[in-house]
């Protein structure tokens, strides 16, 4: 790896044979792959590659379309390699025994039981690599009766009990609008593949992670399971969920709020009493301070309170209402539209919160950058997502040391 | 560190979390995995020791929930940052910490002359993660900030709420925004552990939840950047830049189904038949038989659109007649990708995160009793996930760091607690 502003990258002696696809596995290795791991992402030539179905769809950057140009896979994949094996041919078998015995781990989101198929069960790439480490990631984990069931990020939020906690009451669920649990099951197995390696150069053991996102979501529900499990309390209850209003800990006021313009919103949370007064000072609450001085009080009269809020924040933009608020050190926050996240925000602007890649059919584009920022080992955000087979020559040439010959063989043939 | 080759992966690295609820998950992600996670209160306690719901509703330092659940496996002792000889025992505990985590306001810890380049130059291979709400440096760095507001300013609130824009939009519960950060500077932390050790050098990593929460919102960051679109919320499905059919369905019990379009192959689609035949419901769907043209219905055409209506009515239909589960396990065994919809307690009393072991036993010896608690994110049966115990009481541990392994004289340990340092 060469050193990034002459510092290291801190993952430069990892090398993952990488399976993943979509967010929830290749959002891992990507973050692997920022900070400098070697991620060689093995792709099925026969199909380019669909597997992923963010391969070859939209957004698009211009009215080209094709199964390289989907900005979607090139958001998730920067800073990888890749690859093609079709593994359908019994020489793919060969080359793939070749790359994991070089790899320091597997990772893979499919279904359970594609890697068996194949022939590439823990046990058997354990005959090959005997401290390689095999991380799995699946809706429901490989093992227990759901085992087989399919899911996306939305099926594992519902199941887990994320999806129920967002909502109003006595209305269905709002649910996420987007695949949280596929960000946040990528964080998890991120952070199962680092300590499995962590474990490894410690004890020179390796493992399979079986990972289920849906245990990784149900994790996020702790202080409701514990009402339920101590208190017998349960969440389906009337009144609830009430998502935009503070479970644990209480807080009222505690909402979004209406603002002048076009779906323009602002949130507001008030932690204390001090808190409380200072948001009547601004928004001339007079009344409302009186009759609502403890926060027993003011949770049992929220929607009245939020109704006087809204009085003022109707009239005022989203920035107005937050800097008033912030002015006066009370959490306040604009819901922020995307072209204010992205263009107009000071805060992910000073980060460089969004870099520019350059891809290699794509061009120029812009992706999802690194929130943590490491004096030593910074993360490295140049190289847009591969081709399909853009790296086949580097790998199998220069990393397994397959000689030209073969290589132009195994290219006619199909087997890359 | 010390070396156990075969036990917990963390067995052996010593953490200081300092700070609050915001980077309280972080610790308990680390100390679930083994690592000796000494949680440094205030004297009075940490804040989150106030908060709901708590053990029989009886408001105590030692009974929130919310605290039970963020503080397994770690150890707690109070101390006073602010007078000197609380300062010099903190650094004392620095000695012999691998990693620190820290989530107090940004620039506190330099303030009291405690930042990196202190505590780097007494332990240089230190790592050390600090959690804060805009980063250490920067613009709104000092704005007050709560979970409501970071995920409103961060971007995943927009994405979520209803098809009636009237409402709204909706944060999703749970504390998501903390969850989010945490989730980062666990990765950034072993990040950071694995490269020291290859190299044997430490560092600082500043973790910013504005950032974090900005990453995490899937299609509407890439919408914008890609194409210049921006996605709108709908009811219970992804925001979207143009809009698509509704995937809520309520059954009998009162439960709601996520159903999507529920055949995605020609094979799927037959199954669907015959199961809305099977229930007198095939009718319904008048001549709208044959296979559904899906790039069609990607394009909305009405005639698809009309198919896609049809079937959506006749399904909810079924679900009305129907229990929830067993509406789940007979599309799931057709190969639909439908999910029920559970609330956090279902979660514990289904089959399969039961089969999984996903609800742990956790020992109160306080309060002789033990309680059910959520399980492992993930398992590495080489080096397992494991509660180790529950949450510490407050200064339950101050014996043991202070007088053991810090060695303090117990005339100065009893002086200590007395003037308030401890």
């Amino acid at each position: 790896m060469q050193p990034i502003d002459g510092r290291q990258a801190a993952l430069s002696k990892l090398r993952i044979c990488d399976f993943t696809g979509q967010l929830a596995g290749a959002g891992a290795t990507k973050i692997m792959a920022m900070f400098g791991a070697q991620v060689i992402r093995i792709e099925d030539r026969l199909t380019e590659g669909g597997w992923d179905i963010f391969r070859g769809n939209g957004p698009w950057i211009d009215d080209r379309r094709g199964v390289s140009l989907g900005g979607a896979f090139n958001n998730h994949n920067v800073e990888k390699l890749g690859v093609t094996l079709d593994m359908r041919k019994p020489d793919a078998k060969g080359v793939l025994e070749e790359l994991i015995s070089v790899s320091d781990v597997v990772t893979e989101n499919f279904s359970a039981g594609v890697l068996d198929r194949w022939g590439f069960s823990y046990e058997e790439m354990r005959a090959i690599k005997p401290d390689i480490i095999y991380v799995s990631n699946s809706g429901f984990g490989h093992e227990g009766p759901y085992g087989n069931f399919k899911t996306w990020g939305p099926i594992v939020q519902a199941v887990s009990g994320l999806t129920f906690q967002s909502g109003l009451p006595d209305m269905p669920s709002a649910g996420w609008g987007f695949s949280f649990m596929d960000h946040t099951g990528a964080y998890l197995m991120a952070i199962a593949i680092l300590m499995a390696v962590f474990h490894r150069n410690q004890s020179g053991v390796g493992q399979w992670v079986d990972m289920s996102c849906s245990d990784g979501a149900a994790t996020l529900n702790g202080p409701a399971m514990l009402d339920y499990t101590v208190n017998n309390r349960a969440l389906r209850r009337p009144g609830q969920p009430n998502s935009n209003r503070s479970d644990f800990p209480r807080m009222a006021p505690h909402g979004i709020y209406e603002c002048a313009g076009d779906d323009q919103w602002v949130a507001i949370a008030v932690r204390d009493e001090s808190e409380w007064l200072t948001l009547c000072e601004i928004m001339a609450m007079t009344n409302a301070e009186k009759q609502y001085p403890t926060l027993s009080s003011r949770m049992g009269h929220q929607d009245a309170i939020d109704a006087e809020i809204t009085q003022w924040t109707r009239s005022r933009t989203p920035t107005e209402v937050m800097n008033a608020v912030q002015s006066k050190g009370v959490p306040s926050a604009a819901v922020q539209h995307p072209e204010d996240r992205m263009e107009h925000d000071p805060n992910t602007e000073a980060w460089g919160l969004f870099p520019t890649v350059k891809h290699q059919l794509i061009g120029e584009v812009r992706v999802d950058g690194m929130p943590m920022k490491f004096s030593e080992t910074p993360a490295k955000i140049q190289n847009g997502a591969p081709i399909l087979g853009q790296h086949n020559r580097q790998i199998f040439g220069e990393v397994l040391g397959i000689d030209k010959d073969t290589l132009e063989a195994f290219l006619e043939q199909g087997v890359i | 560190m010390e070396s156990r080759g075969d036990s917990s992966v963390l067995q052996g690295v010593r953490v200081l979390e300092i700070g609050g609820e915001l980077g309280a998950w972080c610790g308990k992600l680390i100390a679930d995995m083994g690592a000796t996670v000494i949680k440094i209160e205030p004297p009075e306690g940490d804040p989150t020791r106030a908060y709901e719901p708590f053990y029989e509703d009886q408001p105590d330092p030692n009974k929130s929930l919310y605290f039970w659940h963020y503080n397994t496996s770690k150890r707690s002792v109070t101390l006073d940052l602010l007078s000197d000889r609380g300062r010099d025992l903190f650094l004392n505990m620095v000695e012999s910490a691998d990693v620190i985590i820290d989530s107090l306001p940004a620039g506190c810890l330099s303030s009291l002359t405690l930042g990196y380049e202190q505590i780097k130059t007494l332990s240089p291979a230190i790592v050390m993660a600090q959690i804060t709400p805009f980063g250490q440096e920067g613009p709104f760095r000092d704005y007050a900030s709560a979970d409501l507001t970071a995920l409103a300013f961060g971007g995943p609130v927009w994405n979520c709420g209803y098809d009636d824009h009237s409402i709204p939009p909706i944060r999703g519960g749970g504390n998501q925004g903390y969850h989010t950060v945490c989730h980062y500077a666990a990765i950034g932390i072993m990040t950071a552990l694995v490269y020291r050790q290859f190299t044997g050098v430490g560092q600082h990593i500043d973790v910013n939840m504005h950032a974090a929460l900005n990453v995490t919102t899937e299609g509407a960051t890439y919408n914008w950047l890609v194409a210049g679109d921006t996605v709108q919320r709908q009811t219970g499905r992804h925001a979207s830049v143009t809009p698509t059919a509704p995937s809520q369905i309520l059954c009998r019990d009162g439960r709601y189904l996520n159903v999507g379009f529920p055949a995605r192959t020609e094979e799927q689609w037959f199954h669907l038949l015959a199961w809305l035949d099977e229930e007198g419901l095939v009718e319904s769907l008048g001549e709208y038989l044959d296979p559904p043209n899906w790039a069609a219905m990607r394009a909305g055409d009405p005639n698809a659109r009309e198919q896609q209506r049809r079937v959506a009515e006749a399904m909810q239909t079924l679900a009305m007649k129907t229990d929830s589960y067993d509406l789940f396990s007979r599309a799931q065994g057709l190969g639909f990708q439908w999910g029920i919809i559970y609330s956090p307690e279902d979660v514990l009393n289904d089959p399969h995160f039961q089969a999984r072991g996903f609800p742990t036993d956790v020992e109160h010896p306080e309060l002789d009793a033990s309680f059910v608690y959520p399980g492992a994110p993930y398992k590495l049966p080489a080096s397992p996930w494991a509660i180790q115990g529950r949450a510490p009481l407050l200064g339950e541990h101050n014996e043991q760091v202070y007088l053991e392994e810090l060695g303090i004289e117990a005339g100065e340990y009893e002086s200590l607690k007395s003037r308030g340092v401890i």
